[in-house]
């Protein structure tokens, strides 16, 4: 298979895998067997390209030209390749999950929910592989759109209001900033196709740079960088798998990576270092780190807890963008494949307490280790993968962001890093271990719920989560360790896009 | 300023700015409709006062006369006063129109009539 | 050579079967008629569009009487893009009014419908082809005329006060026109619009010409409803019949800006438009105000077809806002947006068009679950909606990216984030018609509602269909609308 054919497919499958999809309504069975299939195929097909990418070449399709220099194509380089085989890879497990789920928590709208899943990872794989800003652009506003119906997939009037946040934050900022960003460079550099060493070197004054930079950084809402991160507490009343795989994988690593993608490729880091608005960048990303991590102790729902988590660790990967040095924007794509798992892990988590025993609060679940160890143990990997301990992959990117700060010679940041890790244990840690040592009490459980909820006792005593859940739990689990192993090909896949 | 020589300017003037103002002021859509003729008709005087030429016969070939007026604006303005007459003709089947469907021409009253409905 | 005849029976055509559609009124003869003078006239504006791309302005003297004396049509790039505009929308409208009007209750008196469709046509074709300043306003008016009368067979009562009001307004506006003709014939002598701009260049701008130039301006504008001289706009596209507001919205703006770049440029100058007279920055002022007043408005209709007549208010800003940058990349944005926000208007008040036939409402209340029962028409619509917001692979989008571009080039970056801060208000009156057909279920005990006819169906897409077309080949349109602007501001 030639590489452009393989382009060609990782869009096409999953495309077509959300027609098939629509019109196997009738059959669930089938239709997640479609599924799964679709997911498969696409990780299969993204897994061959990747022998090549990492071999130095960077396989191109040019899809259409719009007008004279100014095309719809693709092209893979390490860091679209990283994000796509996350996203791909993921996509398998998330599958697994969402049978265990959707059926345990017998959600409506089944279909249409995987149809959407399916246009939106299409979209992923679009972001991952743009050959330029304008593809990207593209493919960034399909995703929003497609993700659109599974945030509101309830239905109910919170959930339509949700979503209009969702909408009106993403869609605003990249209409507001990121697209006049994009017309701006093409106005400046004449060319938007993502470049080694960037497009802007020597085309305008650093404060013109320094502007546009922030309509860029801005502009890309899905990084959550304050404050622009409210879309993101508003998404979590999707079901469960929407918020695991799209709104801490796909959704938002699409928006970091875009945003390490800009700094590379548009910019060029040895741009960009010399570029004054990148220390304010800096500082607002240490600020979204440490402030969302505070707002996260303050959450008794779980979801809510785990979304300003994710707002504080997108913010690691735009503060590694932002330092410019190699280690750093190393580390920031290496946080992209590490947080992507520590946190798809706590979201599945998350999800498989609400089916199995109706759930939604931190402070119900004590003592829920003892009926669902697997899960309550899977969550505890998942913590200590994010706050960064070994043997769990977390550790590494964390230490080429600490790396790249020294570098950059902006010891504060190092701080930084050390503070929110703290942060990561007050907020993450006491849920495993008050799980597995806490004792239940079923009297001030609030709500109705208490009546169905309490351990072991009476009439609906809590199992493990469904089967599927715990697959999917225990896969991405092992994920996290993996990754601590496996760092250095991921070093050495990205090693080549910050080569002077 | 020669005022008195230009005394069809200010007429024309005068029935523009009359007008204007009877189809801004008035309510009944029939004297809106008179206000336009008025205003229209001022248009008519302008044109047919450049077409003048201080001395000039009426344009028609004749022994011993050279100076002629214009006769081209005549002759547009004759064009604009057939289009100001289909314009009065469609403006007042519109408002035969309109009595039928709401059995007043008074705009205030039929913009009470829409807002009820 | 019948080519040589090309600019003639562009407007003969439709001209001759206007009556015919009265004198042959058996059954469906008229709209025969109508479909066969619209796309000849269709198909000769093509012609007549390659003829100027291969070999330059043509010039064609009616009646062989020469210019300055006689009535000459002139043709560059952009009226023949004009002309394309005008006669492409007019003869996909045609086939949808067949269906469309059963429903609008003037079913019996169809012939004098098409009759009337027929001199619109006409008359808006004429104001874009001719080279003669008396004749422009002539063919202006049996187009305003023409469209009184269309708008008035609106199935609302309102639809005739609407017409009035359009009426008095559409009056007002060309007698001021014509009020300019006439001093500029009186500065100048000539009405022949190179003639006079040649004569102004020897004679010199006096007052009488700048008086000229005061009542063109503010008349046209009128014409062509920039705020705050669009109040007859928003009533008569909302209670016009469907295919009418399609028509007349896609088209009988587009001709007045049109009309607009004719005088600035060609007859004015854009020396004396634009730097004698300072009509930049107020022109600038009024479209950006236009465009948000326009969107802002829009937000908070209840009936959608209002939605849509307020942001053509908010699209004409754009237009004017290119006209108001003078510079060939602002002119040729807003010739393109002519073509493109003409193919988007036009697609979603036809696809509204097939809604209502259905649901006999605009009020987006009815819309609810519209999404699942009429798939193809919100569809359609949202293509359209899309295209109007500006979103990449579809036409809007490339003028867009062509008015932002613009903006930059005179180094006007606060104009540019305001044009894309008032897309983002166009993205919430769009979001709000989705969100109500797709993610809504329809109320309980509503009666069922089934797809639009496919005669309804057709037409709407091919309109939909050309915004993703213009917005991937986007060759014709960019090379035409940049040839226009070089055109009218005479630089080559």
């Amino acid at each position: 298979m030639s590489p452009e054919f393989a382009i060609a497919l990782s869009i096409v499958i999953p495309l077509v895998g959300a027609v098939l999809i629509g019109l196997c309504d009738r059959w669930p069975d089938l239709r997640e067997t479609v599924t799964m299939i679709t997911a498969g195929a696409l990780f299969a097909v993204v897994v061959m390209i990747l022998p090549q990418v990492a071999s130095g070449e960077r396989p191109e399709l040019v899809l259409l030209e719009l007008f004279p220099g100014l095309e719809i194509k693709f092209t893979v380089e390490p860091l679209g390749m990283l994000f796509a085989l996350i996203a791909s890879g993921l996509w398998i497990v998330t599958s697994i999950y969402s049978i265990g789920y959707m059926r345990g928590h017998e959600e409506e709208n089944q279909t249409r929910f995987y149809v959407c899943f399916a246009i939106a990872l299409a979209a992923a794989m679009g972001i991952a592989y743009s050959g330029n800003m304008l593809t990207l652009f593209i493919c960034y506003e399909i995703l929003t759109l497609s993700t659109y119906p599974l945030v509101t997939h309830a239905g109910t009037n919170e959930a339509m209001r949700a979503g209009r946040v969702y909408l009106g934050i993403l869609i605003g900022t990249s209409i507001g900033f990121l697209l006049l960003g994009i017309i701006i460079t093409w106005s400046i550099a004449g060319t938007l196709d993502f470049t080694q060493g960037g497009i802007l070197t020597g085309k305008a004054d650093g404060a013109v740079i320094g502007g546009l930079l922030l309509l860029y950084v801005f502009g890309i809402g899905k990084a959550a960088l304050m404050p622009f991160h409210r879309w993101l507490p508003a998404a979590m009343v999707a079901p469960t798998p929407v918020s695991a795989l799209l709104h801490a994988v796909a959704v938002v690593k699409a928006g970091v990576f875009t945003v390490l993608k800009v700094t590379v490729y548009i910019f060029g880091i040895d741009l960009l270092r010399d570029i004054d608005a990148t220390i304010w960048l800096q500082y607002l990303a240490a600020a979204t780190i440490l402030i969302s991590s505070l707002v996260a102790m303050t959450k008794d729902n779980l979801k809510a807890r785990l979304a300003y988590s994710t707002i504080s660790q997108l913010s690691y990967i735009v503060l590694g963008a932002m330092l410019v040095s190699q280690s750093s924007v190393i580390g920031g794509g290496m946080h992209i494949a590490t947080h992507a798992f520590g946190k798809i892990t706590l979201f599945f988590c998350a999800g498989a307490y609400m089916v199995a025993a109706h759930k939604t609060e931190i402070s119900q679940l004590k003592g829920i280790g003892r009926v669902m160890p697997v899960t309550t143990g899977a969550f505890l990997i998942g913590s200590l993968s994010i706050i960064g301990l070994p043997p769990f992959g977390g550790l590494w990117s964390k230490w080429y962001l600490a790396l790249g700060a020294l570098e950059a010679d902006k010891l504060i940041f190092v701080i930084v890093l050390l503070v929110s890790s703290l942060l990561n244990v007050a907020y993450l840690l006491p849920i495993p271990i008050r799980g597995f040592f806490g004792k239940a009490d079923a009297s001030d459980a609030p709500g109705g719920h208490s009546a169905h909820v309490s351990s072991g006792a009476g009439d609906s005593p809590i199992r493990e989560a469904p089967l599927p859940c715990l697959i999917a739990i225990t896969i991405t689990s092992i994920g996290c360790v993996a990754l601590f192993f496996f760092s250095d090909s991921i070093y050495e896949l990205l090693k080549p896009i910050v080569a002077p | 300023m020669d005022i008195v020589g230009l005394y069809n300017y200010w007429i024309v003037i005068f029935l523009m700015m009359a007008g204007f103002y009877v189809v801004i002021a008035r309510g009944n859509l029939i004297k809106k409709l008179v206000g336009l003729n008025v205003f229209q008709a001022s248009v008519f005087v302008l044109y047919i006062s450049m077409g003048k030429v201080t001395g000039g016969t009426a344009p028609i070939i004749a022994e011993g006369i050279t100076n002629y007026s214009n006769p081209l604006p005549h002759v547009l303005i004759l064009t604009a006063i057939v289009v100001g007459v289909a314009t009065t003709a469609l403006g007042l089947a519109l408002v035969v129109r309109i009595r039928q469907a709401y059995g007043t021409i008074e705009e205030d009253e039929i913009h009470k009539l829409d807002d009820d409905s | 050579m019948i080519t040589e005849h090309f600019p003639a029976l562009q407007i003969v055509i439709p001209l001759i079967a206007a009556p015919l559609c009265i004198l042959l009124r058996w059954r469906n003869v008229p709209f025969g008629i109508a479909l066969v003078a619209t796309w000849s006239a269709f198909i000769i504006s093509c012609l007549l569009l390659g003829q100027v791309m291969d070999q330059g302005i043509i010039s064609y003297e009616l009646g062989g009487w020469a210019a300055p004396w006689g009535i000459e049509y002139r043709i560059d790039a952009a009226n023949a893009m004009v002309l394309l505009i005008v006669s492409g929308i007019g003869s996909v409208v045609v086939p949808y009014t067949r269906n469309s009007m059963l429903l609008e209750y003037i079913h019996e008196r169809h012939y004098m419908f098409y009759s009337a469709y027929l001199l619109c046509l006409t008359g808006l074709m004429g104001v874009a082809i001719t080279g003669d300043a008396f004749n422009l306003f002539v063919f202006l008016e049996i187009s305003s005329l023409s469209s009184y009368v269309l708008i008035s067979l609106g199935f609302d009562r309102r639809a005739l006060t609407a017409a009035y009001q359009y009426l008095v307004l559409g009056t007002i506006g060309a007698t001021f026109i014509v009020i300019g003709i006439g001093l500029l014939y009186h500065a100048t002598g000539s009405l022949n619009m190179l003639d006079i701009s040649q004569r102004l260049e020897i004679n010199g701008y006096d007052r009488t010409v700048v008086a000229a130039f005061a009542f063109i301006t503010v008349g046209t504008l009128l014409k062509l409803a920039l705020f705050p001289l669009h109040l007859w706009l928003p009533d008569a596209y909302t209670y016009a019949p469907s295919s009418v507001s399609a028509f007349l919205a896609a088209t009988a703006t587009k001709v007045a800006v049109y009309v607009l770049l004719r005088f600035f440029f060609t007859i004015f100058g854009a020396e004396f438009s634009f730097e004698t007279l300072p009509s930049g920055p107020p022109l600038m002022a009024l479209a950006i105000i236009a465009m948000f007043t326009g969107s802002f408005v829009a937000i908070f209709q209840e009936n959608i077809k209002r939605m849509l007549a307020y942001s053509s208010v908010a699209q004409i800003g754009y237009m004017i806002l290119g006209v108001s940058l003078v510079t060939v990349n602002g002119v040729a944005a807003t010739v393109l947006h002519l073509f493109n926000h003409a193919l988007i208007k036009g697609g979603l008040f036809l696809a509204m068009g097939c809604i209502y036939f259905r649901i006999s409402s605009h009020h987006i209340d009815n819309f609810a679950g519209l999404g699942r029962r009429m798939p193809l028409t919100m569809a359609a619509f949202v293509v359209g909606g899309l295209s109007l917001i500006g979103v990449p692979l579809t036409a809007g989008f490339i003028s867009k990216w062509q008015f932002v571009l613009a903006a930059l080039d005179r180094d006007l970056w606060w104009v540019a984030a305001l044009l894309m801060m008032s897309s983002l208000l166009a993205v919430v009156y769009v979001w709000r018609v989705v969100e109500q057909a797709y993610f809504r279920s329809p109320p309980a005990g509503s009666e069922a509602v089934t797809e639009a006819p496919t005669s309804l169906l057709i037409p709407t897409w091919v309109l939909v269909g050309a915004n993703i077309y213009f917005g991937i080949e986007t060759e014709l349109p960019l090379t035409v609308s940049r040839m226009a602007a070089r055109a009218l501001l005479g630089t080559q």
